[in-house]
């Protein structure tokens, strides 16, 4: 993030870069009607000291905050190590039907430099986006219209298998892999002590449903089980597999807002539909005086609001804070440029790790117990109003 | 600049759950030396309350990030 | 704001990922795992009642038993006591029987030794009877024609006779 005083020297200068570039451009763009080549190669050079202040540039300076925002944030590529990545089927969604292409024909690009053509249809990525590519690329060779720093080129709706999604699919095999297994040892050991990988699952079942379900929901719990037990595995084994951080993890799949979005919207219809009416009847129809319903009504649903929207930013910011603590902390070594600073760094880490170990037990924990306790006050009987 | 205000702003909600987290873990503490066998309901209600404080210390921060882009 | 700005894409392959793994998952994991922890738990609960419940019978059991040895100690000591009464008092009797068999047969040896006294006197005052017949008679064939002397005689004899 760019609180840290020394990520924002460098959003200074960046920017400071920015604003006389700004000033430069109207001119340029003004001459460059016909595409001057010398224009074009002088913007080019620009274009690369530019990307040396960026620290884009292989010898530039490091950017943590850059480093930290890639490692968070999705993408279409997933990066191995060092410049070594494999390719994930980009899917797009464009006004001509479905295009589909590996990410590898991107060439690594983010800058929106090079175009892939796909059933006729042109495409550009820009920071991890894809944008319809424009006729002719501008003067720092981006097929882009930009107004500021965005670009103004319509976008596909993007339902590209990324990072993320693939990583999310490598959690679901697991958890379909681990949990029929041990229902299958279940079954062939029927009423025994479990045994092995069923013994250490079987105390966390248990725990979800004595702790987590019965306690919050009451004698009802037994249909919301599947649900809860879904959902409190699924936000574990994604913390877990996100603090891996080699090839099959690393991903910042729980710390995607969109993910915990879908969580907590799938939390929030699933505590809707079980609403009784007792549940609907203190939301819409509160016992108070009728000249108090517009301001209770709005109180109301903006509680009921609430809930998942902080179930959503609860699981997102821990999550991505978490790792952004810990790149953090690996960045210094190479903002110091020293490796003295790496034993220090490294015990933080390690220590922050364990912690990440606790939090992302914990959060699973949070996001299922408060499932659980609004299904729990949207089940329950007897209200009493006095 | 904006990026400092919203670093500001996300201290400012840190500061607010930092002192609401605190006194729900003290008090939590507390009613569990005087209570030690009720300490796995006092757990829970703590997490459940803790999460709560979290949950408006969240808003601020993500504000904060909403300021910063 | 971008990471605050979540992605359709990710969104939609979340959705069809959470929900086929609910469905799947409840169908072929949370099923049979909660139900199988279900059973199991029964049957813990069962065993440990059965295990109560056979506790229960099992102490039951025993004072009944220790009722029933109690019982038949006491029943013992009973008859041993009635045995020895019953010994005692035949001893008794036989001691007793024996004595009055022992007191007859004294009064009775006692008795025929008396009788056999008196017999035996009877017999020799008889015997003494005859013997001073003979005498008498004796005399009487010696002396008779003495009258006087005959008298004189007999008078003697007879004072000899009084004299026994």
């Amino acid at each position: 993030m760019r609180f840290n005083p020394l990520f924002l020297k460098k959003t200074i200068i960046l920017s400071s870069f920015f604003a006389i570039f700004s000033i430069c451009s109207p001119n340029a763009k003004a001459n460059s009607e016909g595409v001057d080549s010398a224009k074009h190669a002088a913007e080019h050079t620009e274009q690369v000291a530019e990307g040396h202040e960026d620290a884009h540039g292989k010898e530039g300076e490091f950017n943590a905050t850059e480093t930290i925002m890639e490692h968070i944030s999705d993408s279409h590529d997933w990066h191995l190590w060092g410049d070594k990545s494999f390719g994930l089927p980009v899917i797009l969604k464009t006004d001509a039907g479905l295009v589909h292409f590996n990410s590898e024909e991107f060439h690594h690009d983010n800058e929106g430099s090079h175009v892939v053509e796909a059933n006729g249809q042109r495409f550009v990525r820009f920071e991890n986006k894809v944008y319809y590519a424009s006729e002719t690329a501008n003067e720092k060779g981006q097929y882009l219209a930009f107004v500021g720093e965005h670009p103004t080129n319509g976008k596909p709706l993007d339902f590209s298998i990324t990072k993320n999604v693939a990583s999310m699919f490598l959690s679901a095999i697991l958890l379909l892999l681990i949990f029929t297994s041990i229902a299958s040892s279940y079954k062939n050991r029927e009423g025994k002590a479990p045994k092995g990988f069923q013994s250490l699952l079987e105390p966390i079942i248990v725990f979800v449903r004595d702790e987590i379900a019965r306690p919050n929901i009451g004698h009802r719990y037994v249909g919301y089980m599947p649900f809860l037990l879904t959902i409190f595995f699924f936000i574990w084994i994604n913390n877990l597999i996100g603090l891996v951080p080699i090839f099959p993890g690393g991903a910042n799949l729980t710390g995607n807002i969109a993910v915990t979005f879908t969580l907590g919207v799938i939390s929030f219809l699933v505590v809707s539909f079980s609403g009784n009416k007792y549940y609907w009847k203190h939301i819409f129809a509160p016992d108070v005086p009728w000249w108090l319903y517009p301001i209770m009504l709005i109180v109301e649903i903006i509680g009921v609001l609430s809930k998942p929207f902080a179930l959503i930013v609860r699981l997102f910011a821990n999550i991505t804070a978490g790792h952004i603590i810990v790149l953090s902390l690996i960045s210094l070594i190479f903002i110091f440029k020293t490796m003295a600073i790496a034993p220090v760094s490294i015990g933080f880490v390690l220590f922050m790790y364990v912690l990440e170990l606790l939090v992302a037990f914990l959060q699973a924990f949070i996001f299922t117990m408060l499932t659980a306790l609004f299904i729990g006050t949207a089940v329950e009987e007897h209200h009493h109003y006095d | 600049m904006i990026g400092s205000i919203a670093a500001i702003g996300a201290g400012l909600a840190v500061i607010g759950a930092g002192l609401g987290i605190g006194r729900i873990g003290g008090s939590a503490m507390e009613g569990i030396a005087r209570q030690p066998e009720a300490a796995s309901k006092i757990q829970t209600a703590m997490i459940i309350a803790a999460a709560l404080v979290e949950g408006v210390a969240l808003f601020g921060v993500v504000v904060a990030l909403l300021g910063t882009r | 704001m971008e990471l605050v700005t979540p992605s359709i894409g990710l969104v939609f392959w979340t959705t069809l990922t959470f929900v086929l793994l609910i469905m799947l998952l409840s169908k072929f994991a949370w099923k049979p795992i909660v139900a199988a922890l279900n059973d199991r738990e029964k049957s813990i609960e069962d065993a440990l009642n059965a295990a109560e419940k056979a506790k229960e019978e099992l102490s039951r059991l025993n004072v009944e038993s220790d009722k029933l040895i109690k019982a038949a100690r006491v029943e013992r000591d009973k008859m041993l006591k009635e045995a020895k009464t019953l010994s005692d008092s035949l001893i008794h009797e036989a001691k007793v029987q024996a004595h009055a068999e022992g007191a007859k047969m004294i009064a009775k040896a006692h008795h025929e030794i008396n009788n056999q006294k008196l017999a035996a006197l009877a017999e020799v005052k008889n015997q003494v009877g005859a013997l001073s017949i003979q005498i008498a008679e004796k005399i009487l064939r010696k002396k008779f024609a003495d009258a006087k002397e005959q008298e004189a005689l007999v008078t003697e004899l007879l004072k000899d006779v009084k004299l026994n």
